[in-house]
């Protein structure tokens, strides 16, 4: 794979007298992936982005953007730098179109006016580009914070929490928008404990707990080997015990003989392509052994279920 | 050594419009304050007052007055400026931003010594109307005034850099500059006080500040112009070196 646009390694954070908020992270994030970082409350989330983006003084470890050292190349690398922070902070007196103004000076770019107004457009602020930003709604706010962090056009974007405490058409919305932002080639990372979000929108996730990183992999690929699948078979006629053919299947017969319930798949199912393949080929063993069935009903576990159970396992462990 | 110009334009801009936006408490309120002192110790008080070191009494407090106000709103105008942004947390945009100390002071303490600067314009302005006065050194007067309003403008930045909350953010103009101004010869010579405390009020060294600057008007003072001046550059220059040592460490700032 190509060079990495981020590069951590060993990044840790210890704050005095409290706990490590980091513990030595290692990450790389690729040109125009959407990486998204999971992970329960004070995960570490906030700190990593922090520590990236000037926030926060690491302990440790070393972090390279665009092949810039963060400790001494910031300038170059933080003017390619956009974030929108989780909490709402915005000038509250300040107009829309002057606070983003204000946010393509501070980076060092030129005046552009017609750039802001571009940005101003895509997020639907334009008609509010004279409103102070106190009179907006909590949404309109958020949206204004990714106007700031676009007016420097940087190429890799830091999103925490983008969706916090917005509701679900806007959530949506907000999708489309990172969506967009995708297609013109910005590098995204985003942190989010809404597992939905991860799945609908990240390219690679990485999941993060108690200032570790415990896994980072491309979604597909994490569902695909941690993913379950649990198919449900309804059968024509009773089945009073499996063929041998069929035994070999992590299969069981329920509902008095009338169902039979397939769970396999993930890491379990030890065969490539996972539980549905494997579905499948059970469905092609049943006909060849001559027992009919009238329905067929196929659920994939959700990342939300390989989180918790992944949070479950490194807790009992 | 990199210095991002239109970065630090974009500060100052952004203070110098804050300040226009809150027109009346930057300006108006310290110039109606500074016309009631003139009104009753130079009119009203003053009238009744023998000329000090041959300058008439309306016109010696001045430079005092001048001084006071310049301290207090120049202190708290960028204690302010850095003090809010950490309050309200939008200075997460200037920690990430490509912008390191020289920047954020040329923004900051840029915008408060020119609100420094409009009032002082103002407040002088203002005395004509109630005494009658001439600038002995103009020039100087000017470089003084600057180079005061640049020292407490750093101070300010460095106030609202420490304090934690707004009580701690009112209590130094408050508690400690208006009174040692007052007691630093806004309204007397402090040659004139009775021993000892004609030396004690030099250990306040605001009364050097204000001497200084009334030397500048008059060609009097309490203590020689070197001195006042050497001062202030000293002040200055501990200013610049703790807000160097603040940004390497990111004390209050960063995490």
């Amino acid at each position: 794979m190509h060079d990495p646009i981020l590069s951590i390694r060993g990044l840790t954070k210890t704050y005095k007298n409290g706990p490590r908020a980091l513990d030595s992270v290692d990450l790389d994030i690729y040109r125009g992936e959407i990486f998204a970082l999971l992970g329960p409350n004070g995960a570490g989330k906030t700190t990593l982005i922090g520590a990236v983006c000037g926030l926060v003084r690491p302990t440790g470890g070393t972090m390279h953007a665009f092949g810039h050292d963060l400790s001494r190349d910031w300038r170059s690398a933080r003017a390619r730098i956009g974030l929108v922070p989780q909490e709402l902070a915005t000038d509250m007196f300040e107009t829309v179109s002057r606070a983003v103004a204000y946010s393509q000076g501070l980076f060092g770019k030129p005046s552009d006016p017609a750039r802001i107004e571009e940005i101003l457009r895509s997020l639907s602020l334009w008609d509010k580009k004279d409103a102070q930003i106190r009179a907006l709604s909590g949404g309109m706010k958020r949206r204004v914070l990714i106007a700031k962090a676009l007016a420097h056009d940087p190429e890799l974007l830091f999103l925490d929490e983008p969706t916090a405490g917005v509701d679900v058409e806007l959530r949506k919305d907000m999708w489309q928008q990172i969506a967009a932002l995708k297609e013109r080639g910005v590098t995204i990372i985003l942190t989010t404990h809404y597992i939905e979000e991860a799945e609908e929108m990240a390219d690679r996730v990485g999941i993060i707990r108690g200032g570790r990183i415990l896994m980072v992999d491309e979604k597909r690929a994490m569902m695909e080997r941690l993913g379950t699948t649990e198919a449900v078979i309804a059968l024509a006629a009773p089945l009073a015990a499996l063929p041998p053919t069929i035994a070999a299947f992590p299969v069981e017969i329920a509902s008095g003989g009338m169902q039979l319930i397939y769970r396999g798949g993930g890491t379990s199912s030890g065969e490539k392509g996972g539980g549905r393949a494997q579905v499948a080929q059970m469905t092609q063993a049943l006909t060849r052994a001559g027992i009919e069935y009238t329905s067929l009903d196929i659920h994939d576990s959700s990342l939300e279920d390989i989180f918790v159970t992944l949070l479950g396992e490194k807790e009992a462990a | 050594m990199h210095f991002n110009l239109r970065s630090a334009l974009a500060i100052y801009r952004r203070e110098m419009a804050r300040a226009f936006r809150t027109a009346f408490q930057s300006i108006i309120s310290p110039v109606l304050t500074t016309s009631l002192y003139f009104v009753v110790f130079g009119s009203v008080i003053g009238a009744r007052m023998e000329p000090i070191g041959g300058v008439p009494y309306g016109a010696f407090i001045i430079p005092g007055l001048l001084m006071l106000t310049l301290l207090g709103e120049t202190t708290s105008n960028a204690s302010f400026g850095i003090y809010m942004p950490r309050f309200t947390g939008t200075i997460y945009e200037l920690l990430s931003a490509p912008v390191g100390v020289a920047e954020t002071l040329a923004g900051f303490v840029g915008a408060a010594m020119t609100k420094g600067l409009i009032l002082a314009a103002i407040i002088l302005a203002t005395a004509t109307f109630f005494v009658d006065y001439e600038i002995r050194y103009p020039l100087l007067a000017a470089l003084y005034i600057m180079l005061v309003a640049s020292s407490f403008a750093l101070f300010g930045f460095i106030l609202g850099i420490w304090a934690d909350s707004f009580e701690k953010l009112g209590i130094i103009p408050l508690l400690i500059l208006t009174p040692l101004t007052f007691l630093g010869g806004t309204f007397y010579s402090i040659r004139e006080l009775p021993a000892p405390w004609d030396a004690v009020a030099l250990a306040n060294p605001i009364a050097f500040l204000v001497s200084g600057l009334r030397y500048s008007f008059y060609g009097v003072s309490d203590v020689p112009i070197a001195v006042s001046l050497g001062l202030t550059l000293g002040f200055l220059t501990v200013c610049v070196i703790v807000i160097a040592v603040i940004f390497r460490t990111g004390w209050r700032l960063r995490e």
